[in-house]
């Protein structure tokens, strides 16, 4: 991957200086974020709504391995294969494993994260397998050897110009100039390809610890392709997002599409009940479930920390981020961007080599008012600080500042002495204050001591 | 208004403010006193710790906390002209000591008894009683603590209804984050400016003279590039446009 979380400022810098970029954010921030806002105007209930699905994501998570076992049974019950992934490396193989026993060479997928964090494309491509996003976002963003920049609009630092020319030149098609034609062009492309495909791979949103059920939510019809076309459906899933039955997913699902989209509901809602019995026409021969852990249980038993788990991956607090709207997704240096991405990218990765993204946030609070499920993203992150200084990356520079600063405002005599030595700097030399900043003659303590002498 | 006004307050002003804007906190005396209040000051105040706490200096945010607590123990309720600074003491002072009882119940009384000051004003001060005039037309700039921790959105709007002469234009998203961020801003001075330009943008739209908030640190921060686009829109605090008929010179 090109992007590096080390290299956060660098990016961050290219990303302010790309023009087409800039103005591709502008647009789809503000009219995704706009979509929300009217959205969640329109249901009363919202905010009751948030607070629920809060406490159910924290009730799952104390006791998120019962409802592992849970889902586990009554997903075999249901004739789903169940595999637990410790890692990455763990899901990869054995995925790769089922490809090679059943020989296939070509696996369609439909849009997903989780899969995008445990590198499986790349994975399959080394065993030279032919892999297909159906997405249409996921699509362009492989055609042009990319990666996601948002969790749900993984495209959305793509011009319609830049997606035209790069169809006419991978796809072979005139540039066309209409969001339909070219949409046309991707799905006439991807649609033999779900037939030829041996294997479908696909995320989901949710998994019904009762029923076993496996919820996926989506706007273009193609993960229900993926879904049922090929012999073999292969869902890999995080262990954070079982919950434990349908009334729980109706409140979710009141908020998914309406935080995602600004849609009521999304377009396609698929409730998968295991593979397709004998006198069913539709469905796969098997479906195999990967619950992949991948540092996840790590996030659970810290409990400080542990509300980064109740994420639903709707992006909303992406829109609304005044430091994501200006520098976009690939700029964090890995899978995932944004508030959301600052907080759970350096539990993943560790916080020294992350520690940009916690840091390079306003505070502003933005993304936890609109989190679905009240993630209190900016108390996370400073959370995050306080633990990057622990583990010693913070500079000394920084350091010595900050406990000189400190030193002052407890000692008021040296605090007034530096201010006033401050003062007469300043004014001898105003070019060393930025544009704006002046020092005036009196502090307002030296004012009210003046005019209150007792 | 609605509750009985206290016998006496107590002011706490921001270092920044201290330090960069005594205007502002002078005119809030002015106001204050005009109002019929007599605010103290207790001079032994500095910081509040926020800078520390922001950056992860949990041990030096503490120091400076207790230090608060102390000096406002006995103070009845203090008024902050700064929506970061009263989040600060409201929200994260109780967080800060959740093993020792002692200091977590101070913490407490202390969240309860400080406000910002257009709650202030609106709690404990009956609107007839601004004298304000500002002939210009202004727009508000929502400090993101001020709004998303303190609440803080309708009372600054209903103080500057009462402003004789005043037009007020709300620009689009007022509620968007100006970049400044504190230390932030420092950090990252360029995605703290590229953010500060798209505010720039939004109150350049509403064609308004002044753009008024309530935080010393964004108004530094609005100035600051509002200056550098050479853009002839001019900043002010809050406490500024309601003490504007008290003092002569603006």
């Amino acid at each position: 991957m090109p992007f590096q979380t080390e290299h956060f400022k660098a990016q961050a810098d290219q990303a302010l200086g790309d023009k087409a970029l800039q103005e591709a954010l502008s647009r789809a921030c503000g009219h995704i974020g706009r979509m929300r806002t009217k959205a969640f105007q329109e249901l009363p209930e919202a905010e009751a709504l948030r607070d629920q699905a809060h406490r159910i994501k924290s009730e799952v998570m104390d006791r998120l391995d019962s409802y592992l076992e849970q889902l586990e049974t009554s997903s075999q019950t249901l004739g789903v294969k169940v595999h637990r992934s410790p890692d990455a490396e763990d899901a990869c193989h054995y995925i790769l494993d089922l490809i090679r026993l059943r020989g296939i060479s070509l696996v369609v997928k439909s849009k997903s994260m989780t899969t995008e964090e445990i590198g499986l494309n790349r994975e399959l491509e080394k065993s030279r397998i032919q892999v297909w996003e159906s997405d249409l976002g996921e699509f362009i963003v492989q055609l042009a050897g990319e990666s996601p920049s948002h969790i749900i609009v993984p495209a959305i630092h793509k011009s319609q110009k830049e997606i035209a020319e790069l169809f006419s030149k991978k796809l072979g098609v005139p540039l066309y100039d209409t969001p339909e034609e070219l949409t046309q062009a991707a799905r006439e492309f991807l649609r033999e390809k779900y037939f030829q495909a041996g294997m479908g791979i696909s995320g989901a949103n949710f998994a019904l610890a009762k029923t076993g059920t496996l919820v996926i939510v989506e706007n273009e019809g193609n993960a229900r392709l993926c879904t049922t076309l090929p012999r073999l459906h292969v869902v890999v899933m995080g262990i954070e997002k079982v919950i434990p039955g349908l009334s729980e997913l109706v409140v979710f699902l009141k908020l998914l599409a309406r935080s995602a989209t600004g849609q009521k509901l999304s377009a396609y809602m698929s409730f998968l009940q295991g593979p397709g019995r004998t006198a069913e026409e539709d469905g796969p021969e098997e479906i195999h479930l990967v619950l992949l852990d991948n540092g996840r249980s790590k996030i659970l038993h810290d409990l400080e920390l542990r509300p980064s788990l109740f994420c639903l991956r709707c992006g909303a607090c992406l829109n609304v981020c005044p430091v994501y709207q200006r520098i976009g997704g690939h700029a964090y240096g890995w899978v995932y961007g944004g508030p959301i991405g600052a907080t759970i990218v350096p539990q993943y990765l560790g916080l020294l080599r992350t520690k940009d993204l916690p840091m390079a946030s306003t505070l502003c609070g933005a993304c936890a008012e609109v989190c679905p499920v009240r993630i209190p993203i900016p108390d996370l992150l400073l959370k995050l600080r306080q633990r990057i200084l622990e583990q010693g990356g913070i500079s000394f520079y920084e350091q010595t500042f900050m406990n000189l600063w400190a030193f002052s405002q407890t000692h008021p005599f040296w605090y007034r002495t530096l201010v006033s030595l401050a003062q007469k700097g300043g004014r001898t030399f105003p070019k060393l204050l930025p544009e704006g900043v002046t020092f005036p003659n009196k502090t307002f303590h030296q004012w009210w001591h003046d005019e209150n002498p007792d | 208004m609605g509750l009985n006004p206290p016998t006496s307050i107590t002011l706490f002003i921001p270092c920044l403010m201290d330090v960069f804007y005594p205007n502002m906190a002078q005119d809030l005396v002015i106001l204050l006193k005009n109002l019929g209040f007599s605010p103290k000051y207790p001079q032994a105040q500095t910081c509040c710790g926020q800078p520390a706490f922001n950056q992860g200096f949990i041990k030096q945010a503490k120091a400076l906390a207790q230090r608060f607590l102390t000096i406002f123990d006995s103070a009845e309720l203090i008024v902050c002209p700064s929506g970061s600074c009263t989040a600060m003491v409201r929200k994260h002072y109780p967080e800060l000591f959740p093993q020792d009882p002692e200091l977590l119940a101070k913490a407490q009384r202390m969240a309860d008894k400080i406000f910002e000051v257009s709650q202030f004003l609106i709690q404990f001060v009956s609107l007839e009683k601004l004298k304000a005039s500002f002939p210009f037309t202004v727009t508000y700039h929502d400090a993101c603590h001020s709004n998303r921790i303190l609440g803080i959105h309708e009372q600054p709007r209903k103080l500057l209804s009462q402003v004789h002469g005043l037009t007020l234009i709300e620009m689009e998203s007022s509620g968007a984050c100006c970049g400044f961020g504190g230390l932030f801003s420092q950090k990252y001075p360029n995605l703290s400016q590229a953010i500060g330009l798209e505010k720039v943008k939004a109150v350049r739209k509403t064609g308004a003279q002044w753009v008024i908030s309530n935080d010393p640190g964004c108004l530094m921060n609005l100035r600051r590039r509002l200056q550098e686009q050479k853009v002839p829109i001019g900043v002010k605090h809050l406490v500024e446009v309601l003490a504007s008929n008290y003092t002569h010179e603006k």
